[in-house]
């Protein structure tokens, strides 16, 4: 504000205080009512989340969480399969995402030649800018008849002895919404992943490289665990992507109230259940019951981020940073 | 309104959710004294009809419509709670829902729609199979699950079914397709009503689920040996193969507007119905056994009289030969006339505030 003292010199400088604490009285003001208004928000959506699902708590209570009927004629409704096809899926999508993308991390800040690094980054990063339905659109028109074809009786032949690997192949199925979930989170994981790691002091290579070390094992031993707890951080970003996603989930995934061992039967998660049952839930305790499993992914989501920060936490405990990042 | 906020917060819970957003509260409530506005809540099944209707009603008369396509089940939440001026559903209300609203409730029948098996099985070839309601219950119980069983067999000389797998498809959204379809199978297998019944959603003994007509169809398209449901218009529009259905006649019917309009002739209406009648599985020798009316909610006594006018008049322009004529353009089955005169009887008893509508 130098042009404001140039002009205001008739005013006294007490004055002049005064009004700059009036200014930052007002700005502090506004800034604590936007801060507050995300809590706020929060508290209110759980709050008619948990009136909504009111009957179906009184009815249902806990064993609504360890039943797996879903019958809206007779009124009775369990939630586990849909808490077990949300917590499945997001597994199968970590398994695959995380290598991939970690990889792709490591690939371009310790390895890549300059010029590739940044399109390669920005044409991951675009994946994210996809809208769920398309990538849904995309899963049944494309991903699911090759995968019926290929990949699926490949793994029927080679590891059938699993019953993971088992059964019908229908296409739609846990492990293509697994697949499909696990293209949408690669973008997240990666792109932070990349950020920490390029945080990570130029040191830390020097050092590891001037005791003989080769660049992988520079990568591998110096630069990926100091950002290790960003890396984990990275990864719970894409855990939290995946357990709400919704649109390309139910496209692909069969929708069926039921748990399965195999991976090529259909199945259901919380978020799809809500999408595609609640413009239709005809009976007071349907919507209800729908009401209660949001409320369920809503508690699902919290105790994953909680593990997630006790985990980042832990792993940060004594050396490393790159926590910070995020 | 605390069920607007709780939607909201479930589409919000579901992430980058499924479809819009239920509106709350219309935007238009307060009547317009000129050109007086109605809005209108519900069922999606007929809502490329009722947008032609209410824009050439509009073209026509300066009454403007405003028609939420949100779902038979929102449609009579809405009706309900009082926040539309008329409702819209695929299923009749049960009586504990009329019991919820205040004051009395008219089912006014509009168009009618049908129910049409879809399949993929290419050894089939063009010939189109035929298929009767036990047997449908019993691929959809789970318990015929190869092509070639004998049952199917029976119905269907001359076809080579093979030695394959049937895949299921049902829709996984709950939908007034799916309650034509349960309502159809209760009536023909005591089994199907006592395990699953009939509802808009239900517990279904076997298969996968598909969001929407296009989920169930791409499915189908997709994995030999499947069969599935889905609304008659859409399995004509799409050119998917379907199924003839054995009708309580026992003759085998091809599905088609002529054959389900029969099947609305066909049934017999007492004096003093409230048209919540069911024309699944009914008689008449070319009644197709899965056809359904889709209704409008509208109260018989609205305070407002501007609206009242208003809507009387469009439910009788409704019923015209003009506006049942648009329908079948779109693939809906007409009203047979014995309906169209219960109908235009029932709109004339329409009151405001007690009194006749002039």
């Amino acid at each position: 504000m130098i042009e404001g003292l140039d002009s205001t010199e008739a005013v006294s400088p007490v004055a002049r205080l005064q009004g700059a604490a009036t200014g930052d009285r007002i700005f502090r003001t506004l800034l604590t009512i936007a801060a507050l208004a995300i809590p706020t928000l929060l508290g209110f959506l759980v709050y008619e989340l948990w009136r909504g699902s009111q009957p179906a708590i009184a009815k249902f209570g806990v064993d609504f969480l360890a039943t797996s009927t879903w019958d809206p004629v007779a009124d009775k409704f369990g939630a586990l399969p849909l808490i077990f096809g949300t917590l499945l899926s997001s597994l199968i999508a970590l398994v695959i995402a995380v290598p991939l993308s970690v990889g792709v991390a490591i690939f371009l800040t310790e390895f890549a030649p300059g010029p590739v690094r940044r399109p390669v980054a920005f044409i991951v990063e675009l994946l994210a800018a996809i809208p769920s339905v398309v990538y849904g659109l995309w899963g049944i028109f494309f991903l699911i008849p090759v995968l019926r074809v290929t990949l699926f009786p490949f793994l029927q032949n080679t590891l059938g002895f699993l019953p993971l690997f088992q059964g019908t192949i229908y296409g739609n199925s846990m492990l293509a919404a697994g697949i499909i979930l696990a293209i949408m989170i690669m973008p997240y994981i990666m792109s932070v992943t990349r950020e920490v790691l390029a945080s990570v002091p130029g040191s830390q290579r020097e050092a590891a490289l001037a005791l003989g070390a080769t660049r992988w094992e520079a990568a591998w031993t110096a630069v990926v665990p100091y950002a290790r707890s960003g890396i984990v951080g990275a990864i719970i970003l894409g855990l939290g992507r995946a357990l709400g996603e919704t649109m390309a989930v139910t496209m692909l995934i069969g929708n069926r109230h039921e748990i399965a061992t195999s991976l090529f039967a259909p199945g259901y998660t919380m978020a799809a259940a809500i999408a595609n049952e609640f413009t239709e839930a005809s009976t007071d305790m349907h919507f209800a019951a729908l009401a209660y499993v949001a409320l369920v992914l809503f508690g699902v989501t919290v105790v994953v981020n909680a593990l997630a920060r006790l985990l980042i936490w832990k792993v940060s405990k004594g050396r490393a940073s790159g926590g910070a990042a995020l | 309104m605390s069920r607007s906020t709780l939607l909201l917060g479930l589409a919000l819970a579901a992430a980058c959710g499924g479809g819009d957003p239920p509106a709350g509260q219309p935007a238009a409530t307060p009547t317009p004294p000129a050109g007086s506005a109605l809005t209108g809540a519900g069922a999606t099944f007929p809502n490329p009809i009722y947008s032609k209707w209410f824009d050439t009603y509009n073209k026509k008369t300066g009454v403007q419509i405003n028609y939420q396509s949100i779902g038979s089940g929102g449609g009579i939440k809405q009706f309900t709670e009082g926040t539309v001026d008329f409702g819209a559903t695929d299923g009749p209300m049960k009586d504990d829902q009329l019991a919820a609203v205040q004051g009395q409730v008219l089912h006014i029948p509009t168009v009618m729609g049908a129910v049409v098996l879809t399949y993929n099985l290419p050894a089939a070839g063009a010939t189109q199979l035929r298929l009767d309601g036990p047997t449908i219950a019993d691929i959809f119980l789970g318990k015929i699950t190869k092509w070639n069983d004998r049952r199917l067999a029976a119905s269907n000389a001359g076809v080579t079914l093979p030695n394959q797998d049937i895949i299921v498809v049902h829709r996984s959204d709950g939908s007034g397709t799916s309650y034509i379809f349960t309502d159809y199978l209760s009536k023909v297998s005591p089994e199907w009503k006592t395990k699953v019944g009939n509802a808009n959603s239900v517990n279904w003994p076997a298969g996968l689920g598909g969001k929407g007509n296009e989920g169930v169809t791409q499915q189908v398209k997709q994995s030999p040996g499947s069969i599935g449901y889905v609304e008659l218009i859409y399995a004509i529009s799409n050119q998917l193969p379907y199924a003839q259905v054995k009708n309580s006649a026992g003759t085998f019917i091809v599905p088609s507007l002529a054959s389900v309009t029969a099947a609305a002739a066909g049934t017999t209406f007492e004096p003093n119905t409230d048209f919540r009648v069911s024309i699944t599985d009914a008689s008449g020798a070319d009644a197709y056994p899965i056809s359904s009316f889709t209704w409008l909610l509208v109260r018989p006594d609205m305070p407002d009289e501007a609206k009242a006018r208003a809507l009387k008049s469009f439910l009788e322009w409704m019923v015209t030969d003009e506006a049942q004529q648009m329908a079948a353009e779109l693939h809906y089955a007409p009203l047979p006339a014995p309906v169209v005169t219960l109908v235009k009887e029932r709109i004339t008893t329409l009151k405001s505030g007690g009194r006749p509508i002039a």
